[in-house]
């Protein structure tokens, strides 16, 4: 009942007319930045990080919270209008939405998108307030050698499980853990990589690092390859469904919510696994398996309830142990340290105020983009004719003002013109941008881990797997990592047969590992599960494993457009 | 040598391969020159990270280059706005980039207003928009009321340079 007080007491505190309001800035910014091409929720809160210093934490932790849900929401708005999805999330949903909305029922689809979104933000998060506490109960137990291992599980696992090369994503690890060495080491005093540079000794400020990767990087990119003809955005009035509507929804949400969840919460699940997943089930599910490539209304609410129950599991990681694994999650962490929060089972208890206003404010804010969203949509939908140059011209505009706005130095916007550059250059390359902020922030606080591990040990390596954790932890890392050999060789041995072979195809044909490469690090209850669906449908595997081939490009950057 | 020259052929990617081996070699050397005391305290020193990174980066630029050479490829990201089909369009890029950096040497000297300004309205013509006055106005509006926004609303006081007195 401790739990129930103490989001109670989160609720009082949300709820007040001040919080409200930024809970309500923060989804309609969010849904805007979702709607809009090239800038996402991450890029968002990076932006405001330096604005948000003059706010309570509180407030800014509300407002971020708004425009984390609200981007889900509004990603899944564009990628039904548009025919092309911006964020490797929404591009199931786009297959069927794109597919209705083209056949007149882009109301219906709006709907069963922004309700399924809803009923998932919901069950999700109070599946955050219920297990959340119990990682935190866990999770104190564990010691500096738990903690390096997790965080290994995590950086590695969204290098190598996420985005179609392992080989770049492991490139942009790299950089990024580069880039998180630069400044005064926190032990010793000693400078790394500051080339002698005064400015560089504090380390590189993470708001400089994601707005330059996110919004000048990616402003660079679209105009270098800017599509002159105007995409054809599908007309629509207020999302409304019918009764059939309603009743073809309702399941695809609620199983579309069970996938999405738990593969959120785990180190490096992503959105993109449970939402393929939610999709292959619908169609093998739906009494209307013919619909399914004419625009079906299940394979638009499952992937979407999916999406955005991801999204909400995502945070129990994030919140109970200091581990992000998507974008926003990071910036959201760096944000955390910026306020002088520290990230991680104490969270609860020395902030706790805070994470349960925080968490009561995902309930209202999820509430609120409902509320807006319905009649909105139209609104919204306008905002896609944005002419282009304005568009860009106005995220570099921002950037730039973010960045300086840090520290009032123009040696931040040079960094920013450099770090866009690199942004460019992964763009173009096809190296994934998430291995590489996650490494930046991560970075540091992998290496304090290590240090201290060792330290308890005295020195002796076997101090890194002292505690049992620890050791499971390293198990599973190896599998990981071995998981694309082992399916070559089952399938060497077996060539083609049963549901096995299914879930690892895509990851074995070749150096793209397609979302199915998944299950191994899931826990083998839903690993199993996961592959049961996947196997289910081995009919879908011709037309549905080319599309994701080509999709593994959006998958590039993680779960959200950035 | 005619072999060796058509295999660099459209293998821009190589570039990518050496810049991580620079930065890869760059991290081992800044690396070797700290110093490492023994210390009961911090057994692993601040060397043992900056070591592992510097190796990954050169064992990724490694596998990279042969990964090229063998006719791998990184896939381009794509997005609403992108339209891979035509190459990259550096009329536009390297514009943008010029009132970017424009941008920089104005700011501190002539003021977030002026800069900002120019900021806006050179990469809204480079993103190809030819309405020259409205863009104008659009641009020194927003730099006006981002400099009174963060002023007024943040305590956050942006250069004023050469305005100073006037705003």
């Amino acid at each position: 009942m401790d739990v129930l007080s103490s989001l109670m007491d989160g609720f009082a505190t949300a709820l007040t007319p001040m919080n409200l309001l930024y809970a309500l800035i923060g989804v309609i910014l969010g849904t805007a930045v979702g709607v809009l091409p090239g800038i996402g929720p991450a890029m968002t809160v990076a932006l405001l990080l330096p604005v948000a210093t003059v706010l309570e934490p509180t407030s800014a932790f509300i407002m971020f919270a708004g425009i984390y849900y609200g981007g889900m929401f509004g990603g899944s708005t564009t990628s039904i209008l548009l025919n092309t999805p911006g964020e490797s999330s929404s591009v199931i949903t786009a297959i069927e939405g794109n597919l209705m909305a083209k056949a007149g029922k882009a109301a219906q689809a709006l709907a069963t998108a922004a309700i399924g979104s809803f009923v998932a933000g919901a069950i999700g998060t109070s599946l955050l307030v219920v297990f959340a506490p119990i990682v935190v109960q866990f999770a104190v137990s564990l010691g500096a050698p738990s903690y390096f291992a997790i965080m290994v599980l995590a950086l590695l696992a969204v290098t190598a499980v996420l985005g179609s090369s392992k080989l770049r994503g492991f490139a942009s690890l790299g950089l990024g853990l580069a880039i998180g060495l630069v400044g005064l080491d926190f032990v010793s005093g000693q400078a790394r990589l500051t080339f002698g540079l005064p400015l560089l000794s504090d380390g590189l400020d993470v708001v400089v690092i994601a707005v330059a990767i996110f919004a000048v990087g990616e402003a660079l990119w679209v105009a270098a390859h800017l599509r002159r003809t105007p995409l054809q955005i599908i007309p629509v009035g207020r999302p409304w469904m019918g009764k059939e509507d309603w009743k073809r929804s309702w399941k695809p949400w609620l199983r579309g919510t069970a996938f999405g969840f738990p593969f959120g919460a785990l180190p490096a699940g992503g959105a993109e696994i449970p939402t393929f997943l939610s999709y292959v089930t619908e169609k093998r599910l739906s009494k209307h398996p013919e619909e399914f490539g004419k625009g079906a209304i299940e394979g638009v609410a499952g992937p979407e309830a999916a999406n955005n129950a991801a999204a909400a599991g995502t945070l129990t990681p994030m919140l109970a142990l200091g581990l992000p694994t998507n974008a926003t999650a990071a910036v959201m962490l760096a944000a955390f340290t910026q306020f002088g929060i520290q990230p991680g089972p104490l969270l609860f208890q020395n902030e706790g105020p805070l994470v349960w206003a925080l968490i009561a404010s995902l309930f209202i804010g999820n509430f609120l983009l409902l509320l807006v969203n319905l009649p909105l949509a139209p609104v919204w939908a306008k905002l896609l004719r944005l002419p282009r140059p304005y568009l860009y011209a106005g995220i570099l505009f921002f950037a730039t003002l973010g960045a300086y706005s840090v520290n009032l130095q123009a040696f931040d916007l040079m960094l920013l013109l450099v770090l866009g550059a690199l942004g460019f250059m992964m763009r173009r390359y096809g190296l994934p941008v998430l291995p590489l902020i996650l490494g930046v922030i991560l970075g540091p606080r992998l290496e304090k881990q290590l240090r201290q591990a060792l330290q308890l040990s005295a020195g002796d390596v076997s101090g890194l797997w002292s505690e049992p954790i620890a050791v499971v932890v390293y198990i599973i890392v190896a599998l990981v990592l071995l998981w694309p050999l082992a399916a070559r060789l089952w399938r060497a041995r077996r060539p083609r047969t049963g549901g096995l072979v299914m879930a690892g195809g895509p990851a074995v044909d070749g150096p793209a590992s397609g979302p199915a490469a998944a299950p191994p690090v899931e826990a083998p209850a839903e690993g199993s599960a996961a592959e049961g669906s996947a196997a289910a449908a081995p009919a879908d595997r011709g037309p549905d494993a080319g599309r994701r081939r080509s999709d593994a490009t959006h998958a590039n950057h993680g779960q959200e457009k950035s | 040598m005619t072999s060796s020259a058509s295999r660099l052929k459209g293998r821009s990617e190589l570039g990518v391969a050496a810049l991580l081996g620079a930065v890869g070699a760059l991290v081992l050397i800044d690396a070797a020159r700290l110093v490492v005391p023994y210390s009961q305290s911090d057994p692993v020193g601040p060397k043992a990270l900056p070591m592992i990174v510097g190796g990954l980066l050169l064992i990724c630029a490694v596998l990279l280059a042969v990964n090229v050479l063998r006719g791998g490829r990184g896939e381009a990201e794509a997005g609403e706005d992108v339209d891979l089909t035509h190459p990259s369009d550096w009329k536009t890029v390297l514009p943008l980039a010029g009132a970017f950096i424009a941008n920089i040497l104005l700011i501190d000297w002539a003021g977030w207003v002026i800069s900002g300004t120019v900021l806006f309205w050179g990469s809204v013509w480079a993103l190809g928009s030819r309405h020259y006055v409205r863009d104008g106005l659009i641009s020194l509006a927003l730099a006006l009321l981002t400099f009174y926004g963060f002023y007024l609303g943040l305590g956050i006081a942006l250069p004023a340079g050469l305005l100073e007195g006037i705003l």
